[in-house]
């Protein structure tokens, strides 16, 4: 039978695989963003999961707000990737030194 | 036994599309790949019980965030050849850090069911007999309303910030103009000439 552990271990795959995109598409800024989509997602999963297994919905809940800020987080890294486009040409995010942070 | 067939093939799609987003040459491909990771994951909720939540995923993510993806992908025309540069070698490294987390990951697994982990108190035990819509409905409208006000605002801010970082005035346009246009009164436009024949007006 499915129980709690085989979707925490899909999330776990699932996230580490949003943390490999991160580091191995140090250059694509779009691919970076898409992965941090993939590693919210994970987190949603696991707390959907935890909510179901534990019969406690406030996990389903935050989950909602997770989702939100993911959304909110999206609209504003595109429009930062469009703006720092169209000032560059470019979205290399090796080029991102003009602030010399 | 269904369940269980249903639960391997959406996880197991989940994580070929998941590895498929961050290793395909073309982005459009990624995104498309994103969103068949988005559908199973909520294949994979709603498996569980959480519809509301998958079905939030399905329209929040699929259809509002992956086709902002699309756009944003088709509207810049980047060199993604040139972009995967090092790719092999980042993946490399990348791969280290990952093989790491998910030991972690399954290692506190592991201690989480062999130990004695257990809550005590339920915060807000899912009801009997209520569709699950109903439920977190029940719960977002009345204990948890001002987050749910201030996940609103959230979204508020994120709208504003994403209008307000890509608009530009464009140079060299002449928009209408409603003010000038309603305050135009006919003394100014017009006048009336009783011009000598032959002689012309003056404009």
């Amino acid at each position: 039978m499915i129980g709690l552990t085989h979707y925490l271990v899909v999330a776990a795959i699932l996230f580490a695989l949003g943390v490999l995109g991160l580091i191995a598409n140090r250059k694509n800024l779009i691919v970076m963003l898409m992965s941090v989509e993939l590693i919210l997602l994970a987190v949603n999963l696991n707390f959907v999961a935890f909510s179901a297994y534990l019969h406690d919905l406030v996990g389903q809940v935050f989950a909602m707000f997770v989702l939100t800020v993911a959304a909110g987080e999206a609209a504003i890294g595109l429009a930062i990737l469009v703006i720092y486009f169209r000032g560059r040409g470019t979205i290399a995010v090796d080029d991102v030194n003009r602030m010399k942070g | 036994m269904i369940q269980a067939i249903a639960f391997y093939l959406f996880a197991a799609i989940v994580i070929v599309s998941a590895a498929l987003t961050i290793t395909s040459r073309n982005p459009v491909h990624a995104v498309l790949w994103l969103i068949l990771a988005f559908f199973n994951a909520a294949g994979l909720m709603v498996l569980v019980g959480a519809e509301f939540i998958a079905m939030l995923l399905v329209i929040v993510y699929v259809g509002a965030v992956a086709v902002l993806f699309l756009f944003v992908v088709m509207m810049l025309n980047v060199d993604f050849a040139e972009l995967r540069a090092g790719f092999v070698r980042y993946a490399a490294i990348g791969l280290a850090f990952a093989v790491a987390l998910v030991s972690e990951a399954v290692m506190a697994l592991w201690g989480y069911s062999a130990g004695a982990i257990e809550l005590a108190r339920r915060t807000a035990p899912t009801p009997d007999k209520v569709p699950n819509i109903q439920a977190i409905g029940d719960l977002l409208y009345t204990r948890y309303l001002f987050v749910f006000e201030a996940a609103g605002l959230v979204l508020l801010v994120a709208m504003i910030g994403a209008i307000v970082l890509t608009h530009r005035e464009r140079g060299g346009t002449r928009p209408q103009n409603i003010a000038r246009q309603i305050a135009r009164r006919p003394q100014d436009a017009t006048r009336n000439t009783q011009p000598v024949v032959g002689g012309g007006i003056e404009l």
